[in-house]
């Protein structure tokens, strides 16, 4: 398979990784660009998202959101924003990166805060908390699980999504993949292997490091009673697009 | 058509908008509704195509998988991998072997639409309740018929959110497909990027993929209405 040798090759070569375009350098330009649109994502859903759960109003504008944003392709997205006002260069990208990590990352924080036990709220209602204090004490903590698990969730698919930016020239790994196919499959599939590679592996190493972030993030209270969210409200049988 | 990524764009230098480069254009429309509708035309194709085969492959690895216990974990766990890894990365593992044709494209989309096809059949296949599974037993159902006229009918809404999910997700999937020349809509969306950003191109090509996963969701909704009678008493 001399497709996969030259993919080792590749690999091999330290001016692959060192160049000014190379995989470090690209890996750094991934990272950020994601953690900027997870940052972005996070600010906006996660005080929407839990005052939403608080006064137990929106499910259906949520769930209708997560329907729409499934219909629309990121790559078009990915194109569009840069035509508007926001011009060229990083912040289109982290925009249109961060508008697909809100739906998951809204639904999780909105079902968290819905589903603490009504009695564990009539409790601390009948203690005399006021809404802010039941929000802050209460509902805030039970709901972290779901927190965690939402930004889980949204990080992969914002980081395995930040590769289609290379299709509007934006920077990150995906850039590997598609410089590979601009110098033709016989020139740059090792190349385009490599690349497919290095985010795959990204990728699932992120997933796995959050998974350890999603555990240590529950409280301790919780841990004991195997107080988990099953599933995700986001549902996460979407593929990354 | 490989090399489309060679647009040359200079971060934070915004594009003058001008008064010739409309987002919405009849102009555009009147002229190239041709070449319009053959990438609908394939768009709808390659959806369909991978859908189905999908479902055929997925169902059955569902039923397995409920069948025997011991299998799920191995294959939610392959399909949970599979569905962490990007699809730009996905089709640069397949190009280099499969080469630039239509056939990359539709096995990373098969291969998506599985994973959402097996996790919401053997959802529905779970959510069948044991005591009418029970009941069927003591009927005297074999396992064949209990399968075939007991359980899978009451998983079908399972199934049918599969496939809607699958269908809504691989209409925008296709667009990636674009890197090997076969993205349907995608490639008029990302052409019309590369010739010089021509937005009317890229907002008809964009309309048309949400319209068309929007139609196809519709007509996935009807269709089971139309297979489980029984759920339109609920809703109406």
């Amino acid at each position: 398979m001399t497709i996969i040798h030259d993919a080792i090759l590749w690999l091999n070569d330290p001016l692959n990784w060192t160049n000014p375009n190379g995989i470090i350098a690209r890996t750094e330009e991934h990272l950020w660009i994601s953690g900027a649109a997870v940052g972005l994502a996070c600010a906006v859903s996660w005080p929407v998202g839990v005052w939403m759960g608080h006064v137990g109003r929106g499910g259906p504008a949520v769930v209708a959101m997560t329907n729409l944003s499934r219909a629309v392709p990121t790559v078009a997205l990915l194109t569009i924003l840069p035509l508007t006002v926001i011009g060229f260069g990083p912040p289109a990208i982290i925009l249109a990166l961060a508008l697909f990590a809100i739906p998951p990352l809204l639904a999780n924080a909105y079902l968290g805060v819905r589903e603490v036990d009504p009695q564990v709220r009539d409790a601390g209602r009948g203690m005399g908390l006021s809404g802010w204090q039941l929000l802050r004490s209460v509902e805030l903590p039970l709901a972290v699980p779901y927190l965690a698990n939402g930004l889980r969730i949204a990080a992969v698919q914002v980081l395995a999504t930040a590769t289609l930016a290379a299709y509007v020239n934006g920077g990150g790994l995906g850039m590997i993949i598609s410089r590979g196919f601009g110098l033709g499959l016989n020139a740059g599939g090792g190349q385009v292997l490599a690349g497919g590679l290095l985010v795959a592996l990204l990728c699932l190493l992120a997933d796995g490091l959050l998974v350890l972030v999603e555990r240590a993030a529950l409280p301790k209270a919780l841990r004991r009673t195997d107080h988990r969210p099953p599933r995700s409200a986001a549902d996460p049988i979407t593929p990354t697009p | 058509m490989p090399s489309k990524v060679s647009a040359f764009v200079s971060a934070g230098a915004a594009y003058d908008p001008g008064p010739g480069n409309p987002w919405f254009s009849w102009d555009y429309l009147r002229q190239n509704y041709g070449t319009l509708l053959a990438a609908l035309r394939e768009h709808l194709l390659l959806t369909l195509v991978a859908v189905a085969v999908a479902a055929l492959l997925a169902i059955p690895l569902a039923v397995l998988a409920h069948r025997f216990g011991r299998l799920t974990g191995t294959i939610l766990g392959v399909t949970g991998v599979l569905y962490t890894i990007p699809s730009l990365a996905l089709f640069a593992f397949l190009a280099p072997f499969t080469g630039i044709q239509p056939v990359t494209v539709l096995i990373g989309l098969v291969l998506y639409a599985l994973i959402t096809i097996i996790r919401n059949t053997l959802t529905g296949l779970r959510q069948v309740p044991a005591e009418v599974v029970e009941s069927a037993r003591g009927m005297g159902y074999g396992r064949a018929a209990l399968l075939w006229r007991i359980e899978l009918p009451l998983a079908l809404p399972g199934i049918m959110t599969g496939l809607r999910i699958a269908t809504v997700s691989t209409v925008a999937l296709v667009t990636v497909g674009e890197l090997v020349g076969y993205g349907g809509l995608g490639d008029l969306i990302i052409g019309g990027f590369n010739a010089n950003f021509y937005r009317a191109q890229v907002m008809a090509a964009t309309l048309a993929c949400v319209g068309l996963a929007l139609v196809l969701d519709l007509a996935l909704i009807l269709v089971g209405r139309a297979v489980m009678p029984w759920t339109r008493r609920r809703t109406a």
